[in-house]
């Protein structure tokens, strides 16, 4: 008994002593949990406070509605309306395929659009709505609303979309703008634009959509929405207004571009016209065009085909980057570079047997003209384009000294236009040879240089503004297509101010010497006389021709024999009128041979327009002036049922 | 005469241990309130559990401790029985075979064993009274094991966990020796690589997203992740009752049960925190008082037991909702929503009611 006792004590002892140990360990274990809520309440509370704040809260942005793009009469170039889409989440529809069929039978679906959506579904995540079709007339949409019931998972939603409501007419000046793609982000993201790119899903890709971009797209407004886990939003906390993108208002008249643009024909080539004093650029055409609409929600394969593989090369931005031989164009340049350096001061002429040799050669550089012009002074040298004359005058003032002066005209550097992509041109020099190819000058190249042939490049662009420049008398306005930036709201607008580039002195004199002698070109017996028929204003011209082919020595230019698109390169240059000028152009025809008939008579339709309000009637029929006829009357175009621009700012 | 029947009424019920779980039962309806979305109907429906469980409280509390000492055996035969039963017709929910279907009702075999195996283990060392041997622990160990595998099986590992554990309280305050603790452990260790490949999938996942929650932020970790912020994001005092934004917008998930704790800690912080553990404490303290004060191994075996099983509830769930422990669906205890658990938690504070009340009876 007693031993029974004593062991019944031993036992409540280790009893109470295991219970002390659990003791323990229980307020040691919760101790841990009281330093582990401190840690994550107290120590850590502000990393979980704005975890909780970013799970809770959700930046939905407002996009904002890019800015117009209009002519200088406010004609709609470039507008954006609401159309409706209807739009499906794959992630919601159990069988798209069938889905698809049975939406057939409301609304039609066509291939291409199965096409863009099975292309767009394979890019997009599954819970994105992708559109299986867009523009919806408003019949459409109600028969699809009044089923809707039936089809969970699809919807009726309005997108905004970019329209250019003239379509080709100038589509390289204009631009367009398209998907933002991975390279567009990067560059977002280098500029440190890319918060205001959430929920745009266009950027301007060409043009003036591209250059003027941060301009036209505004600045993208923000709903703070407080959503749940499934991120369905519980309420709207605040909401910040997007701004609507600027207008921006161009120096072009649409009529003037839609007469340039037709003047063309089939043919190829560029155009632009600049007013010289002030650099506004007037025309801007390059041609063939292309309809930058294909553009706006990605092009389709088959399109894109077309256009890219054409031999006309219609997405080529001719004015910028198409590069030509300037041919007889460059003589007044060249003209100017002699009288300017004192070699060819007045009375002075030479006596033209038809061709030019250089000391101790015998290798004859030739006239355009077999035989010679005979007597032939600085005047009448430009006006018959005497090449033997110029061959001299070349060799004379030498390469670097006429380099050194004709790039006061722009040639071979950017002229700084508001379009991005432009290309240098080329003026040679020994060094630049030396640099490129390894090889010395040679005297005969300074001697063709002087007619603009061998290595000197230019852009239509390039030889537009080198003409106004002239134009106005060594002063160089920097080209520019747009004139004021505008508010969309107030309708504010902010001037874009002239930009004097570059001013050269150049003695009124010489000045003089050379605009005699380009009037002369365009009256009787100069290179262009028919282009200056009946006008009744002075126009101060020069043709060119530009060899597209090297022509051997001995062997003569035979248009008939070679093939099309191996003919010379015609063009022009003028500006008018000659004593108080407007407007300043040139003119490149492609393959058009000589400048005086194929590309003079397109300037002479674009400064009868420009200076006296002069449609060509006998060429342009009623018919094709509708267009721009249209928009200037009604800017919402001619789309589907687009809605007025008026109701795109609620 | 009616205070008299009140007093007769009450005459099991311990005042303290009552008094601290009617505030941590309070607590809890105002927790459910709002993680519910403030749904009365919730509320409704707990009151009622709560009511059934207190009413089992209050019987357990009335039955003599040696009459539950005869009823050990024949409980825990039954829930093995059953669970073997579930093990073979059980239905599957969860892709879990944890509920056997009785025609009426549904019910949970393993919830019987959170009785069951304390008391049978309690009735086993009280039959050894004294000087139980070296052997008497493997018979316990046995015991124990048969039913924890059974459920491990279903898979319900969580509640394998702590049915162990209370079976495992009662073989640690019965006297297992420290060198076979110590042994065991090491074993423990050492076989972890073939426990490892025991493990479901799921449950080896849940281990590895406790290590690293970030290891899969939309799936397995969310739960942890999002706990973890709620409770971090209460600060000091709370966003305030209803005003969690993480329990609120659907951002917690299971927050009417498993996840409730971080329900409480975001609304009510880490004073509201520090509160709940006190009055957990101050419940524990009160079990191991009574079990100190308890006067046949058997009593005090099962009070004991019963105590530190609670304690591992709370401490479990509140460590899996911090993110300190893995997630194991272990309910917390008074708060979590559930009228299964409710009932067995109340039935073991009338067991413990039970044990200290009628001391006394026993004594003379």
């Amino acid at each position: 008994m007693r031993a029974e006792l004593k062991n019944y004590q031993h036992e409540q002892y280790y009893f109470k002593l295991r219970l002390g140990v659990a003791a323990f360990i229980v307020l040691g274990l919760f101790g841990l949990l009281a330093f582990r809520f401190f840690y994550l309440q107290i120590k850590q509370y502000n990393h979980y406070q704005t975890l909780a704040e970013n799970n809770r809260i959700s930046l939905v942005p407002i996009v904002p509605n890019r800015g117009l793009i209009l002519d200088k009469n406010g004609v709609v170039l470039a507008h954006n309306f609401f159309v409706y889409t209807l739009e499906i989440t794959p992630s919601k529809v159990a069988d798209l395929e069938a889905t698809i069929a049975t939406i057939s039978q409301l609304v039609e679906i066509s291939a291409l659009d199965r096409k863009r959506f099975n292309k767009l579904h394979e890019e997009s995540h599954n819970f994105e709505s992708v559109p299986i079709r867009t523009h919806l007339n408003e019949v459409e949409a109600a028969k699809f609303a009044v089923n809707h019931y039936r089809f969970p998972g699809v919807e009726i939603k309005s997108r905004l979309f970019r329209h250019y409501p003239l379509g080709k007419l100038g589509a390289h000046m204009v631009g367009y703008i398209g998907r933002i793609n991975d390279k567009d982000l990067a560059n977002l993201d280098k500029e440190g634009d890319l918060s205001n790119y959430k929920g745009s899903d266009h950027i301007g890709k060409s043009g003036v959509e591209q250059f003027y971009e941060r301009y036209l797209h505004g600045t993208t407004g923000f709903q703070q929405v407080e959503i749940d886990a499934d991120g369905r939003a519980v309420r709207v906390l605040s909401s910040t207004a997007p701004a609507p993108g600027d207008n921006i208002i161009l120096s072009i008249d649409s009529k003037l571009q839609e007469i340039a643009e037709t003047a063309f024909g089939e043919h190829r080539g560029a155009l632009v016209a600049i007013n010289p004093k002030t650099g506004e650029v007037l025309s801007y055409v390059s041609q063939p065009t292309f309809d930058p609409n294909l553009f706006v929600d990605g092009i389709d394969v088959e399109n894109w085909k077309s256009l890219n593989d054409s031999l006309d090369k219609p997405l080529i931005n001719r004015p910028i980057r198409g590069i030509y031989p300037p041919g007889s164009t460059f003589k007044p340049f060249v003209a100017m570079a002699g009288l300017e350096n004192g070699k060819r001061t007045p009375p002075f002429s030479i006596h033209d047997t038809g061709y030019f040799t250089l000391p101790n050669s015998v290798h004859k550089y030739r006239d355009w003209k077999p035989g010679g012009h005979g007597m032939v002074d600085m005047q009448r040298a430009i006006t018959i384009s005497c090449d033997t004359f110029f061959y001299g005058l070349a060799l004379e003032l030498g390469i670097d000294k006429l380099a050194a002066f004709v790039s006061h005209f722009g040639f071979g550097k950017k002229t700084g236009i508001d379009i991005q992509g432009e290309i240098d041109g080329l003026l040679p020099t020994p060094e630049w040879k030396m640099r490129r190819y390894k090889q010395p000058w040679y005297q005969g190249e300074t001697v063709i240089a002087g007619i603009g042939q061998g290595y000197t490049l230019v852009t239509p662009l390039q030889l537009a503004q080198a003409t106004a420049i002239l134009a106005n008398k060594g002063v160089a306005m920097k080209p520019h297509l747009a004139t004021q930036i505008q508010k969309a709201i107030t309708g504010e607008s902010q001037l874009i101010p002239t930009v004097i580039q570059d001013k050269i002195d150049l003695n009124p004199d010489n000045l003089e010497i050379v605009k005699r002698g380009m009037i002369d070109v365009t009256l009787p017996g100069g290179t262009a006389a028919s282009v200056g028929a009946n006008a009744t204003y002075a126009i101060a011209a020069k043709t060119g021709t530009a060899q597209v082919i090297g022509i051997k020595q001995n062997e003569k230019y035979n248009a008939n024999s070679i093939n099309e698109r191996h003919r010379d390169h015609a063009l022009f240059i003028a500006y008018a009128p000659a004593d108080d000028p407007k407007i300043a152009l040139a003119v490149i025809v492609e393959n058009g041979q000589h400048g005086g008939s194929t590309a003079g008579p397109i300037a002479r339709k674009v400064m009868d327009y420009y200076l006296l309000g002069k449609l060509p009637a006998a060429e342009i029929t009623p018919g094709t002036l509708k267009e721009v006829t249209k928009a200037l009357t009604k800017p919402s175009g001619n789309h589907t049922e687009p809605v007025p621009e008026e109701e795109l700012h609620d | 005469m009616i205070s008299k029947l009140l007093q007769h009424m009450v005459k099991h019920i311990d005042a303290f241990l009552m008094t601290c779980l009617f505030f941590t039962l309070l607590v809890g309806l105002f927790v459910l309130y709002s993680a519910s979305g403030q749904s009365f109907a919730r509320v409704y429906a707990q009151g009622i559990n709560i009511i059934v469980a207190l009413s089992f409280m209050w019987a357990a509390a009335n039955v003599a401790p040696n009459q539950l000492q005869r009823i050990a055996l024949p409980l825990y035969v039954l829930g093995v029985l059953l669970l073997i039963t579930v093990t073979l017709f059980g239905s599957i929910s969860h892709g879990a075979r944890r509920w056997l279907n009785l025609g009426f009702t549904l019910i949970q075999p393993s919830e019987i064993m959170r009785i069951a195996m304390p008391m049978m283990l309690a009735w086993y060392f009280s039959k050894r009274e004294g000087k139980p041997m070296m052997a008497d622990f493997a018979i316990g160990g046995l015991l124990l094991l048969v039913p924890v595998a059974l459920i491990i099986k279903q898979p319900d590992l969580g509640t394998a966990l702590l049915i162990a554990a209370s079976g495992f309280y009662v073989l640690f305050l019965a006297g297992l020796s420290w060198k076979l603790l110590l042994g065991s452990t090491v074993l423990f260790a050492a076989s972890t690589p073939v426990l490892w490949s025991m493990l479901h999938d799921y449950q080896r996942r849940r281990i590895e997203i406790l290590l690293d929650p970030t290891q899969d932020p939309l799936g397995a970790g969310y739960h942890t992740i999002q706990a973890t912020i709620a409770l971090g994001s209460g600060g000091i005092a709370g966003k305030g009752w209803l005003k969690g934004t993480q329990a609120q917008l659907d951002f917690l998930p299971e927050r009417t049960t498993d996840f409730i704790f971080a329900v409480f800690g975001e609304e009510f912080g880490l004073l509201g925190n520090l509160l709940l553990l006190g009055l957990f404490s101050l419940i524990i303290l009160r079990g191991l008082v009574i079990a100190s004060q308890a006067q046949s191994t058997f009593t005090r075996l099962l009070a004991g037991s019963i105590t530190l099983t609670f304690f591992t509830y709370a401490f479990v769930n509140m460590g899996m909702v911090s993110g300190i422990l893995p997630v194991v669906g272990v309910p917390l205890p008074l708060i979590s929503y559930g009228g299964t658990s409710m009932v067995t938690l109340c039935l073991s504070f009338g067991i413990l009611m039970s044990i200290h009340t009628h001391k006394k009876l026993v004594a003379t």
